[in-house]
């Protein structure tokens, strides 16, 4: 394939991301450090949620293709399962972090607020799912060949990227309703990310017909994306002021 | 082969470094008050050894209390800072390392292996394969131990030059020889035409160049763009020379090594460390990498005692000595040329420099040797753990037929470890209530 797709996917996939990252993230040192420490937990969720499905399927019929589609399918649940179990124990972390850099500080107060670091820490989740869906993708795009040569279909690297990107700011959205219900002890927006969670992951099991995965995921990032808004302190006021530059305060920003 | 046995010589001072800096770090746990004394007597120390050009002591008590409560504020943002600092310069290694590897097959090609490593392990059954790497480790290691001994001996019986003349030859090896090969395979495998004379030419100027950033003095960034370079260069060598059990079981018995020959009250690491602390000398500044300039470089001192001290503690003093005098004699302009004194004439106006407008300056807080603004206070970091850590990432590139993601879970997960390992107060503080006195102890030990 060409350079032209490589570099395509990878700012589909990863340009928003980056952005994010450049211009909310990079400047702080201890946002770096908690969004490096969020992918590791990402990490080690889908380290655990990938033994246990290679364990389960180094132990069933390699020949049954039902049994193999249907613990596919129970190891994808499971690994949405743990990865937001582990979501709570980084949130549990964040919380004592946020007691010592408190007992810490000079004037009382955290330099960072749990916001912050519930925004930071779904961009680390985020960006650490991503890579790890587009990297090899990424890489093989450089090499020689033909996507769908077989009969495949002729979109798989783009649907990969664009469906990276929607999974990017799932997690970010995610990590901050999450740490909300969290905070104030709201336990139907936790139930609702880990379902929201379940449905895109299951929807991706429409693949290849894209349109099945894709549509339905952007349509509820958008709401995510909504949600958390107002859950930050954003509102529909807000958003207009903004929009019109108009000078009247701080403008919203995500998690501050 | 000649290269084998000068492989050794690297190896060892790399990996006293690592150990230097984990000190450093381990120390500020335990007494912290004792460490801030310590460090306090230090610059008193240095004042007697007209460092800061006979500063009163007065001065130095004010600068202390002021110092404490200024790091309270700032510790933890710089403590944050100053992992990111860490994080920058062993990126960059890592990658150059994975990039070498997944491009340039000769370092994944089997071309023999080291004479410390003589059990092959292309052996018929698993046992015998367990068995051989197993003993290729255990030579491995003694060789270290054996080295590391020697190393603190020679340190402690002062044999100076003997540990000066070690450090160049081996810094001579890898910026000639080993970048002379890397320079050779990089070619070979993007089919680039070239001749010896071009090669040469470049591979003396960049061979010299570095001699003189990393053993003398250059611009910061270069000399940290150098040392990234020969670690790199090192740990690409590690990587194709050591057969695969071998390199994995060598990483797990050195990081068992470090710890022992660190926190262990006889362990030669701390020894060494300690004996440089003794005697307020640097440790071969040449094999850590420093994220600030913790010397003057161009500070016109008339004193060529203190000049020399600042730098090259271990080195002979009295050649040096000479030269400068010999320069200060000549004009005594306080090395500033003509151009950058009408320069600055021109910007702030008039200003004579004079041996004692100079020592006036010299005897301010502010440009001593260790500064008082904790943002300036870099951190140090030993050449061994860049290589440590790009050999264990480049191991799992090389070995994991082509997989990215391995690659990339090693770096997220070395990562973390320099978060922990390289801030233990940050972590701390995440987990437990962590005292500030410790993390300004950190802080400034750290500037050493």
């Amino acid at each position: 394939m060409t350079l032209a797709v490589f570099f395509g996917c990878t700012f589909i996939a990863f340009g928003p991301a980056f952005s994010l990252f450049i211009f909310t993230i990079a400047r702080d040192p201890l946002r770096i450090i908690i969004l490096i420490a969020g992918a590791f937990f990402w990490l080690v969720s889908l380290l655990l949620s990938s033994l246990i499905w290679f364990i389960a399927v180094k132990a069933s019929n390699p020949q049954d293709e039902q049994l193999q589609k249907g613990l596919l399918i129970f190891g994808v649940m499971f690994s949405v399962l743990l990865q937001e179990a582990f979501r709570f124990l980084y949130y549990k972390l964040l919380r004592k972090a946020i007691e010592g850099l408190v007992a810490l500080s000079e004037d009382g107060c955290s330099p960072i607020s749990i916001q912050q670091m519930a925004y930071v820490a779904g961009v680390g989740f985020g960006l650490m799912s991503g890579a790890f869906s587009m990297i090899n993708l990424l890489a093989d795009s450089l090499g020689p060949g033909t996507v769908g040569i077989h009969g495949d279909s002729q979109l798989y690297f783009l649907t990969s990227a664009f469906m990276t990107m929607v999974l990017i700011f799932l997690h970010t959205f995610w990590g901050i309703l999450f740490f909300h219900g969290c905070e104030h002890r709201r336990w139907w927006e936790i139930a609702a990310v880990v379902i929201m969670h379940l449905t895109v992951s299951g929807l991706s099991f429409c693949n290849p017909l894209y349109v099945g995965s894709l549509v339905p995921s952007y349509l509820l990032m958008v709401g995510a994306a909504a949600w958390a808004y107002l859950l930050s302190g954003g509102s529909a006021q807000n958003l207009r002021r903004f929009l019109l530059c108009l000078r009247s305060g701080a403008s919203p920003q995500p998690g501050s | 082969m000649s290269e084998e046995s000068e492989e050794s010589v690297p190896l060892l001072p790399l990996q006293q470094e690592s150990m230097a800096s984990a000190l450093f770090n381990t120390d500020q746990n335990d007494n912290s008050e004792r460490r801030r004394h310590d460090n306090s007597e230090r610059r008193r120390n240095d004042n007697a050894e007209s460092e800061t050009n006979g500063q009163p002591q007065s001065n130095v008590q004010q600068v202390v209390e002021q110092d404490e409560e200024e790091d309270e504020e700032l510790t933890l943002k710089y403590g944050a800072k100053h992992v990111i600092m860490l994080f920058v310069p062993v990126t960059l290694c890592m990658v150059v390392v994975v990039a070498t590897i997944k491009s340039v097959s000769f370092y994944t090609r089997k071309d023999g292996q080291l004479i410390y490593t003589p059990f092959t392990e292309e052996t018929e059954t698993v046992g015998q394969r367990a068995l051989n790497s197993i003993l290729n480790a255990a030579i491995m290691i003694s060789v270290i131990i054996v080295m590391t001994i020697l190393l603190v001996v020679l340190y402690k019986y002062r044999c100076y030059k003997v540990i000066h003349g070690w450090l160049i030859i081996s810094s001579l090896l890898l910026l000639f020889f080993f970048s002379f090969i890397y320079l050779g395979e990089v070619f070979k495998t993007y089919n680039v035409a070239m001749d010896y004379i071009t090669v040469a030419l470049m591979i003396w100027n960049f061979g010299v160049v570095g001699m003189i950033c990393i053993h003398w003095k250059g611009p910061l960034r270069l000399q940290q763009a150098y040392l990234i370079m020969i670690s790199a260069l090192m740990a690409l060598v590690f990587i194709k020379y050591l057969p695969e059990w071998t390199a994995w079981l060598i990483l797990a018995v050195i990081s068992v090594y470090d710890l022992i020959a660190v926190l262990c009250p006889k362990g030669p690491l701390r020894m060494l460390v300690e004996t440089a602390q003794e005697r307020n000398e640097t440790l071969f500044p040449a094999l850590i990498y420093s994220s600030t300039m913790i010397w003057l470089v161009n500070m016109a001192e008339e004193d060529p005692e203190a000049q020399r001290k600042s730098k090259n503690s271990t080195y002979d003093k009295k050649a040096p000595a000479n030269r400068t005098q010999n320069e200060d004699a000549d004009a005594d302009d306080g090395g500033f040329s003509q151009e950058w004194q009408q320069q600055r004439d021109n910007r702030i106006g008039p200003i004579e420099s004079t041996p004692e407008s100079r020592a006036a300056v010299q005897a301010l807080p502010s440009n001593s040797q260790t500064s008082e603004d904790p943002e300036e206070r870099g951190v140090k970091l030993g050449l061994g753990d860049f290589i440590f850590y790009s050999v264990l990432v480049g191991k799992a590139s090389a070995t994991a037929s082509g997989d990215w993601n391995t690659t990339l879970a090693c770096f997220v997960a070395i990562l973390i470890v320099c978060c922990s390992a390289f801030s233990p107060q940050e972590m701390n503080s995440l987990l437990v209530f962590a005292s500030s006195s410790s993390l300004s102890a950190k802080v400034e030990s750290s500037s050493d």
